[in-house]
């Protein structure tokens, strides 16, 4: 395992790839994000861990994406996702309406090689209506106990922003435990990190304990900045006045493509090219 | 005048009656969690534990202050199917009188007129946290309507499905209904300062029952309002600073 950049982190996503991303809170690549718009990838599976905002909204508007697994897209605060609304109201991408708690439940049957994985609830929605992929059964050790079945989730790629990592591929993730089930389902884990130490991150025990070790990691960038436009933790906020602009303008493909072009240009530029 | 005196000598505003409201409401949990988009359900649940003396538990997502969990959004999720969260929040962008929830969007899914995020974790939680409480400010025949055009999470019904949860109550920029479990139906419990009956039935596009008398949503105190204006409005700024820079101002 080496540090590559991050365009070359990118051009491990293969077109079509299942692809699993976090949600704004545990980490979002974004500056890979915007690489892979840049190299133009095509038909992706996207898998929201559980839900997902500007990256889904802008790997959407520049037509990446195939299918849409998620249980929802949302700007939070500053609104709803522009492109996501317009792809379904154009039928642009296919739709797998899930809930959260049925994308853990789908990753955790991968990360432990099972087929299916039961979960409480989801009964008589529409949620569970408008998935024939999702199954009921009857509780083999109750009967009458009936229960939904889904299968389970393997992305061929997890993607993810982290603060720390080292050079033997050892990631630090903090509280952000779930990154740690993407890495586990995955059958590839690519990484972006605000910083790189030169520190053996598995030899501190009083942080190993939450460090994804590099038996799951395939490639780390060095991305600084890497979640821009978006926050990352206590590093650094959202860009409020960048999302505001977002907002308004991604209502429009054109609009879009100059928020796009913007994006591009910002903190990730260089990073990204 | 005194501190308390001074903070609050302005009088509640709507959504200072709301985040009281929803605390009253939430009395008595042992663990209440707050999911994403809820800025005055996250104020209610830190008003509920600041007056709790230590007796109540919040975990607001998104918060990073205001959020023990360790084991990623799953958490939630597991310890809701334990029976070890009391109360959650859910909204709608349409509520019915049987209460079904719709967080997808109007019209035919999948190619929906409208769309809104999704689901979240609602098909989920409504069957397992026993006090759920249904939170939409806009009161219109938009949002209240006589069916949902998608069931995020349905209301209860006699289906001998497992469901220690369900729907407590509805609370609105009008008024508060709790929700009777065993007629599946809402029934008028107060209506807001400024607000009447009449303005609730002409905004709701569902049968509800309503008593002969409906009182007014009691407005919070002096005390409730220092409460309010100081410690529970720094803790969620953390969260929401945009709702926290508002509720300042208002």
């Amino acid at each position: 395992m080496s540090v590559v950049g991050v365009a070359e982190l990118a051009a491990m996503v293969p077109d079509g790839a299942k692809l699993v991303i976090a949600k704004d809170e545990s980490g979002v690549a974004m500056a890979a994000a915007l690489a892979l718009i840049r190299r133009g990838v095509k038909n992706l599976h996207l898998v929201t861990v559980p839900v997902s905002g500007l990256e889904t909204d802008m790997l959407i508007g520049a037509g990446c994406v195939a299918t849409l697994e998620t249980s929802a897209i949302t700007l939070g605060e500053f609104g709803l996702a522009p492109c996501f609304s317009r792809a379904v109201k154009s039928g642009s991408i296919k739709l797998k309406d899930a809930t959260c708690p049925a994308i853990y439940a789908g990753l955790q049957a991968a990360q432990k090689g099972l087929p299916f994985m039961p979960l409480r609830g989801i009964l008589e929605t529409d949620v569970l209506a408008n998935r024939p992929d999702w199954k009921v059964i009857d509780n083999p050790f109750e009967s009458g106990d009936r229960i939904v079945v889904l299968p389970a989730i393997v992305p061929d790629v997890a993607l993810f922003h982290v603060p720390l990592a080292d050079r033997h591929g050892n990631v630090f993730i903090g509280r952000q435990r779930e990154l740690m089930l993407l890495a586990h389902a995955a059958r590839s884990t690519i990484v972006t990190a605000e910083h790189i130490t030169d520190d053996n991150l598995l030899e501190d025990e009083a942080r190993s304990g939450s460090v994804i070790p590099a038996l799951y990691v395939n490639a780390v960038a060095h991305a600084p900045r890497g979640a821009w436009p978006l926050g990352f933790g206590d590093a650094y906020p959202a860009d409020a006045a960048w999302m505001s602009r977002y907002i308004t303008e991604a209502r429009t493909p054109a609009g879009f493509a100059r928020m796009l072009e913007a994006a591009l240009q910002g903190p990730g530029a260089r990073l990204a090219a | 005048m005194s501190a308390v005196a001074e903070v609050a000598a302005r009088a509640a505003g709507p959504t200072e009656v709301l985040i009281h409201s929803i605390a009253g409401l939430l009395a008595g949990s042992r663990h209440v969690a707050v999911g994403a988009s809820s800025p005055i359900p996250g104020a209610a649940a830190l008003y509920t534990r600041a007056v709790s003396e230590g007796a109540t538990r919040v975990s607001v997502l998104g918060s990073r202050r205001h959020n023990a969990f360790t084991n990623g959004g799953v958490e939630l999720f597991d310890l809701a199917a334990q029976g070890r969260i009391d109360a959650f929040f859910l909204g709608g962008g349409q509520i019915d009188g049987a209460a079904n929830i719709n967080l997808v969007g109007v019209g035919s899914y999948p190619q929906m007129e409208v769309r809104w995020p999704g689901s979240f974790g609602s098909a989920y939680l409504y069957y397992l946290v026993p006090r759920v409480i249904l939170f939409r400010e806009e009161h219109t025949r938009r949002v209240f309507v006589p069916k949902v055009d998608f069931v995020s999470a349905p209301g209860p019904r006699d289906d001998g499905i497992y469901r220690p949860g369900g729907p407590h109550a509805l609370i609105t920029s009008l008024c508060l209904f709790d929700f009777d479990r065993a007629r599946k139906r809402f029934v008028l419990r107060s209506v807001h300062p400024g607000h009447t009956v009449e303005e609730v039935r002409d905004n709701t596009g569902f049968d509800f029952d309503c008593p002969a008398q409906v009182p007014a949503t009691p407005a919070p105190d002096a005390a409730a309002l220092a409460l309010i204006r100081g410690q529970v409005r720094e803790e969620i700024g953390e969260t929401y600073p945009k709702f926290a820079a508002q509720l300042a101002a208002v």
